[in-house]
């Protein structure tokens, strides 16, 4: 991969990435044209029309105080994706970092450093997220961070695991012969080539923080006020929507979910096969 | 055989350190984030300065931080988790039968899920790039991405337009036995639901796990020779290829506990199974700190457990660990 276009020529020939690609674009724009293609305010109540079926009015229905549920979830992308990729970035960075540094050093810092990988990767972190979102209040800022805080374990061994066998390469040597500081190395020479996999890996990050925000909010815990599929599917159990059958109340959150997190890994899984040139079909 | 003393006497002592670290996760998140319950009472106007001091001595807050740390580790080693908020009863009361019940939608659900896996990703490996490998592989790959809870509810709303499949709760109201049989039945019937959505969130994982590690190891040269010799193919899955794809299936169902544990959790909130994620759904509702903190010092144990025995299982199977 020497440059973007060069990527894009492979990139635009993988028809599982351009779907993901698509599907990940179609949200985007919900997401961001929510409030010009919204008929209705999403926090508009009304009174006559408690959880109304689908009507060319109100293309999904209306919940239980008469918000119209089409425009809810359109809203609904948006907090989807902020903190999809918000707390993907935090999940990268702290799991590069902390894989650089594990790979690079080795040893006891390897061993310590491995091992509070392994505490995270062994204990339930969606219990954990519960425990510390309703301990730290809700917020928007905490869920994104409990969130990218507990879930940076499998990139940073995934990391770790390339920069062991990058470290030992020759041009790696050679800057070590040339008396360049280890951080230099780190960041300039092992990095770049760990890159490209941790783009791959950010992409399963990102879905992975989508539904962990979907499970949280509909626990109830995060913030029930903002508007997200999770949110919408939070008040269709506790209204009691769901067990009086209204099915428009949970079905469209449920596919914008699956198909978001779907566009996430079809992108992640063609990533990696053009990344790996072990998997590259070419 | 030294080599697999000291990898079990290894994986122990990490088991041993990460609960250790859940226990003073537990005492610290009590003591240091805002909202704890002694300070509202402290926070309590009516209450004297000697009835604050009489509290204080209650709760071992009195004493240094590294006794009060000791008291709890001892406290919670011995199951003296608190007393829960909301049942106003100790908080292991009220969460081991909740466990019980959890592990009787659990246990099942994980052993179906890993079946559905292995057979569906080993016809799909077997045949790879035809429609059926298409079809096994997209509905995997769907139930994976579903989120459990809109999963539950679909089931439950299809259910409910059926009609005669119970869909909350883990026994019929108001129900007198006339014995041990019709009892289970009930159980049976209602276990139904929860046990269909959960193995089948789980399952797509081990699918995708399981068929692309059969397809790495029909490239061994082995797996060539057998073919060679003219071993039909029944013989090469199962007995050339399928051993040797189970390992990384197994390490995958180690590292998966915590994702069954999630999809416990929420599957048990849809379907008001009184299990312990129903007791964390409810504890979040009415603020029951104990029983949040409780449930997450049990629910790791169980997994550190799991992980532990998974450990065990993967050192038996392959022997590369035993004599390293």
């Amino acid at each position: 991969m020497t440059g973007l276009s060069d990527f894009w020529k492979v990139f635009k020939r993988n028809k599982m990435g351009l779907t993901g690609l698509g599907i990940i674009i179609f949200f985007f724009l919900m997401a961001v044209l929510a409030p010009f293609i919204s008929p209705y305010n999403p926090n508009q109540t009304n009174p006559n029309l408690f959880l109304s079926p689908p009507s060319s009015q109100h293309l999904f229905g209306t919940n239980e105080i008469g918000q119209d549920l089409f425009s809810r979830n359109l809203y609904g992308a948006q907090i989807s994706l902020e903190v999809g990729f918000a707390a993907a970035a935090v999940t990268v960075i702290v799991g590069l970092l902390i894989g650089l540094i594990s790979g690079y050093f080795g040893g006891i810092v390897d061993e310590i450093l491995m091992r509070v990988t392994d505490f995270f990767l062994v204990i339930p972190s969606i219990v954990f997220m519960i425990i510390i979102s309703a301990f730290l209040g809700p917020s928007l800022i905490n869920v994104i961070l409990v969130i990218g805080l507990l879930s940076w374990s499998p990139t940073a061994r995934v990391v770790r695991s390339m920069v062991l066998s990058i470290r030992e390469w020759p041009f790696v040597e050679a800057a070590r012969a040339s008396n360049a500081g280890h951080f230099y190395i780190m960041f300039r020479h092992i990095m770049p080539n760990v890159i490209p996999i941790v783009f791959a890996n950010a992409t399963m990050a990102i879905s992975n923080a989508i539904f962990s925000q979907a499970a949280l909010v509909f626990l109830g815990v995060g913030d029930v006020n903002d508007i997200s599929w999770g949110q919408i599917m939070h008040f269709a159990l506790y209204s009691g929507a769901i067990s009086a059958g209204d099915w428009w109340y949970i079905v469209p959150p449920g596919i914008f979910i699956i198909l978001l997190i779907l566009g996430f890994i079809l992108l992640g899984y063609s990533l990696e096969e053009i990344f790996n040139p072990r998997l590259r079909r070419v | 055989m030294k080599g697999l003393a000291s990898y079990f006497t290894k994986r122990v002592v990490f088991a041993v350190v990460t609960i250790f670290i859940i226990i003073s996760f537990n005492f610290f998140l009590f003591r240091i984030l805002p909202g704890n319950p002694i300070e509202l009472l402290y926070r309590n106007p009516m209450l004297t300065k000697a009835q604050i001091d009489a509290l204080y001595h209650q709760f071992g807050l009195d004493k240094p931080l590294w006794e009060q740390f000791l008291i709890y580790i001892y406290n919670s080693l011995t199951g003296n988790l608190g007393i829960s908020f909301y049942y106003k009863q100790p908080v292991t009361n009220v969460l081991i039968p909740a466990l019980e019940n959890s592990l009787i939608l659990l246990v099942p659900a994980t052993i179906l899920s890993i079946a559905l896996g292995i057979i569906t990703g080993v016809v799909s490996a077997w045949h790879r790039g035809t429609k059926l490998d298409f079809a096994l592989l997209g509905s995997a790959l769907a139930f994976y991405t579903m989120p459990t809870f809109w999963l539950g509810s679909i089931f439950i709303i299809v259910a409910l337009y059926i009609g005669g499949i119970p869909v909350s709760g883990m026994y019929s109201l108001g129900l007198n036995y006339t014995g041990i049989i019709p009892r289970i039945m009930d159980l049976l019937s209602h276990l139904m639901l929860p046990l269909i959505t959960l193995t089948l969130v789980l399952y797509g994982e081990f699918t995708i796990i399981m068929r692309n590690s059969l397809i790495d190891v029909f490239t061994e040269d082995y797996i060539i020779t057998a073919k060679a010799k003219g071993a039909d193919d029944k013989r090469i899955i199962w007995e050339h290829a399928y051993p040797n794809a189970l390992l990384p299936m197994v390490s995958i169902i180690a590292i998966n506990f915590g994702l069954v544990v999630a999809g416990a959790v929420l599957t048990e909130t849809v379907f008001s199974w009184p299990g312990i994620g129903l007791m964390i759904y409810d504890a979040i509702i009415s603020r029951d700190y104990p029983i949040l903190q409780g449930a997450f010092l049990i629910i790791s144990i169980t997994v550190v457990i799991a992980n532990l025995i998974a450990d065990f299982v993967y050192s038996y199977l392959d022997p590369r660990i035993r004599y390293k």
